[in-house]
């Protein structure tokens, strides 16, 4: 086991490169320069400017530079933001994107997982009619329709939490249940139907045989199963996640990663945009990698086949 | 003898968009204690759903308008959904078809054999899983004292088959119901499950209602065997009776079907089951039946006497029906039958039959 997980992060490295050649390239090929939205400068400040920045150098050369810089765990300065360093500018803003991020995840799953568990097992019943029409509510209204009603009832008019404000836990609360619409309505849906499948199973069938009663069976025997299918989607989840706080962070003012981002590919701040792309990008192959060990945790099958033990 | 089961006119419809579906028209059988029940018949006769009424566990589009199942002076039909739990895997158990499937992928065997003792007594779970390493050490895991904390992959067909049977097994129930228990599995296979299967109705005294659409398997294990079509039977009788002096032309037709060294060429009944939406008012086999006469196509025989334990619903076993000539197959078997009988009689060797 240990040999497979460094044997993925040793490709996680691999595929961060590729993913910053790509991206420092794609940034050269755009038309537009950190200086097209400020007509002011003069050509004379822009030359200034360029070489400061580097930015005249061979492009050769501003790659080894900046990969060099990448492996010290540098960034680059922004050519926005009053020439912060980039990591300067990510590190400060993670800590609230990290937050809501985790905590949408884990009311999305968590409530997802247990309303198509419900489903599933009162199929055909109104319970399963109402969760599968929260489920397509869930799903069909974007988030930020959910976020500004949530902010418009519970924050504006019942005055029970902040509005726009970030000021600790309780602000954090309803960008978190906008977020987890949803993941919830996916991870519901997917749920349900795995579930369904599992439930007219042979072992579960054997399993009511043995006497234990039908919620028995579905903790014991459904559930476990169920949730193998369910952890595929958790890396495409949080995929949209991500590109979901984006929205979310500006409507509740939010100082995190997701503002940053629209705001530098507004200004072509190359070394941040370049920055939070490998960032985004290291935090996907993070997860993809703890929902292969998570798989390997529920299904036996796969844990003594990657780890090359007894078949 | 003491009856344990008497499943008595019983009727299971299944509700489906294209109608109801009329699985099992009246059927009637018991068990006896300690004695092996097989119940034969084509794929779609009935067979699975009939046992599945017994376990409790008939789907939900299920309705059962008619009939008892009587197991220790109560009806399994009326029991409370709770009582049945109380049975199911404690006084009956069953033994499914596909052993690939039937066990938990995710859970350990130890732990999967060990549940039903879990459920049914107080027992402490390391008290449970020494007895769970008993028993599969008793169905024939070898090492199972290494092996509980295994998973299913990690086992062959067989072994699993092997697992399901002690899951089965585990509290002793007095019923052992086996739906097809060797299907699966091949040839060499089989017959091991079914000789696991003898020596454990032995060990543990238990009476078996065993399921299979394969006669070749019934005569190493039955004691007595219904014939079952189209959601009726349509004859029983003493293991032997059913096989060397069988009076259902349907019967006839499944002992033909068997591969005999003799015959090399499989004989196959012609034509398929009825339609069970609306199943004919006669003899559901007339159709397919070569000796169906009029009456086959109005009205349902009743069971005829043959001997005080065999009966078959034809109308050919009527007073008045013409004599007829059965398959050249069922002679011969007929014929060893009586030779057979007549030594028995003298005292010396039995004929090798079959
Ligand atoms: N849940 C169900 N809904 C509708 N029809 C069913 C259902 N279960 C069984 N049947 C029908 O009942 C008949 C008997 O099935 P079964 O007992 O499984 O046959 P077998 O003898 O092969 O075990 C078949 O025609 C089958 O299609
Ligand atoms: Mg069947």
């Amino acid at each position: 086991m240990t040999k497979y997980i460094l044997k993925r992060i040793a490709w996680i490295f691999i595929t961060l490169w590729i993913v910053a050649t790509i991206t420092f390239f794609l940034m050269k090929l755009l038309p537009g320069t950190p200086y097209t939205n400020q007509a002011k400068l003069s050509a004379d400040q822009i030359r200034i400017m360029n070489d400061q920045y580097g930015l005249n150098k061979p492009l050769i050369t501003q790659y080894w530079v900046y990969i060099v810089g990448l492996l010290h765990g540098d960034l680059g300065t922004s050519f926005q933001f009053n020439n912060q360093p980039v990591t300067y500018l990510i590190s400060n803003r993670i800590g609230p994107s990290m937050q809501i991020g985790a905590q949408a995840m884990i009311i999305g799953t968590f409530l997802g997982i247990l309303l198509g568990a419900i489903a599933a097992v009162k199929q055909r019943t109104w319970v399963d009619s109402v969760a599968t029409f929260f489920a397509i509510v869930g799903r069909s209204i974007p988030n930020f329709v959910f976020a500004v009603i949530l902010q418009f009832f519970l924050a504006f008019k019942l005055k029970i939490f902040p509005i726009a404000l970030w000021d600790g836990f309780s602000s954090s609360i309803l960008p978190s249940i906008a977020l987890a619409m949803a993941p919830l309505a996916d991870t519901a849906r997917f749920m349900r139907t795995e579930m369904v499948d599992v439930l007219s199973s042979d072992y579960i069938e054997l399993a009511r045989s043995k006497g234990l009663s039908s919620w028995q069976t579905v903790a014991k025997h459904a559930l476990r199963n169920s949730l193998i299918p369910v952890v595929t989607i958790i890396g495409p989840m949080a995929v949209a996640l991500m590109t979901g706080s984006m929205v979310i962070e500006n409507i509740f003012s939010i100082p995190g990663i997701g503002e940053q981002f629209v705001k530098s590919i507004l200004t072509n701040d190359y070394p941040t945009i370049m920055g939070l792309t490998i960032l985004y990008s290291a935090a996907l192959l993070v997860i993809y990698l703890v929902v292969d060990i998570l798989y390997g945790i529920i299904d036996p099958r796969i844990r003594l086949s990657t780890t090359g033990g007894k078949e | 003898m003491e009856k344990i089961l008497d499943v008595k006119d019983l009727e299971i419809n299944f509700h489906t968009f294209a109608g109801d579906v009329k699985a099992i028209r009246d059927v009637s059988f018991h068990l006896n204690k300690g004695e092996t029940l097989a119940i034969v018949g084509e794929s779609g006769s009935g067979k699975s759903v009939t046992v599945r009424s017994i376990m409790g566990l008939l789907a939900n589009n299920s309705n059962v308008p008619n009939g008892q199942i009587m197991f220790k002076d109560q009806d399994l039909l009326k029991i409370s959904a709770r009582q049945m739990e109380k049975i199911r895997g404690n006084d009956i158990s069953m033994i499914f078809q596909d052993p690939m499937t039937s066990l938990d992928p995710t859970m350990p065997i130890g732990k999967q054999v060990a549940e039903p003792l879990l459920i049914h007594n107080h027992m402490s779970r390391a008290k449970a899983m020494e007895r769970a390493e008993e028993v599969l050490e008793l169905v024939g895991i070898p090492n199972a004292k290494n092996r509980i904390k295994d998973y299913p992959h990690q086992f062959s067909g067989g072994q699993r088959q092997r697992i399901v049977i002690a899951i089965a097994i585990v509290n002793y129930p007095e019923i052992l119901i086996a739906d097809e228990p060797t299907t699966a599995l091949d040839v060499t296979i089989q017959s091991q499950i079914i000789e696991l299967m003898k020596e454990l109705q032995d060990k543990i005294e238990t009476s078996i209602i065993f399921i299979t659409h394969d006669l070749g398997v019934v005569a190493g294990i039955a004691d007595r065997v219904a014939v079952m079509y189209a959601g009726k039977i349509i004859e029983y009788g003493t293991v032997d009776e059913i096989f060397y002096d069988p009076r259902h032309p349907y019967t006839w037709g499944l002992l033909n079907s068997m591969p005999t060294l003799e015959s090399q060429k499989l004989y196959a009944i012609p034509g398929t089951p009825p339609n069970l939406l609306n199943p004919p008012k006669g003899d559901a086999f007339a159709p397919r039946n070569e000796y169906a006469m009029a009456i086959d196509y109005e009205a349902m025989p009743p069971f005829f006497k043959v001997t005080d334990t065999h009966y078959a619903a034809t109308w050919l076993l009527h007073p008045d029906a013409p004599k007829v000539q059965p398959p050249a197959e069922i002679l011969r078997r007929h014929e060893l039958y009586h030779k057979y009988l007549a030594e028995q009689a003298k005292g010396g060797v039995p004929a090798d039959a079959e």
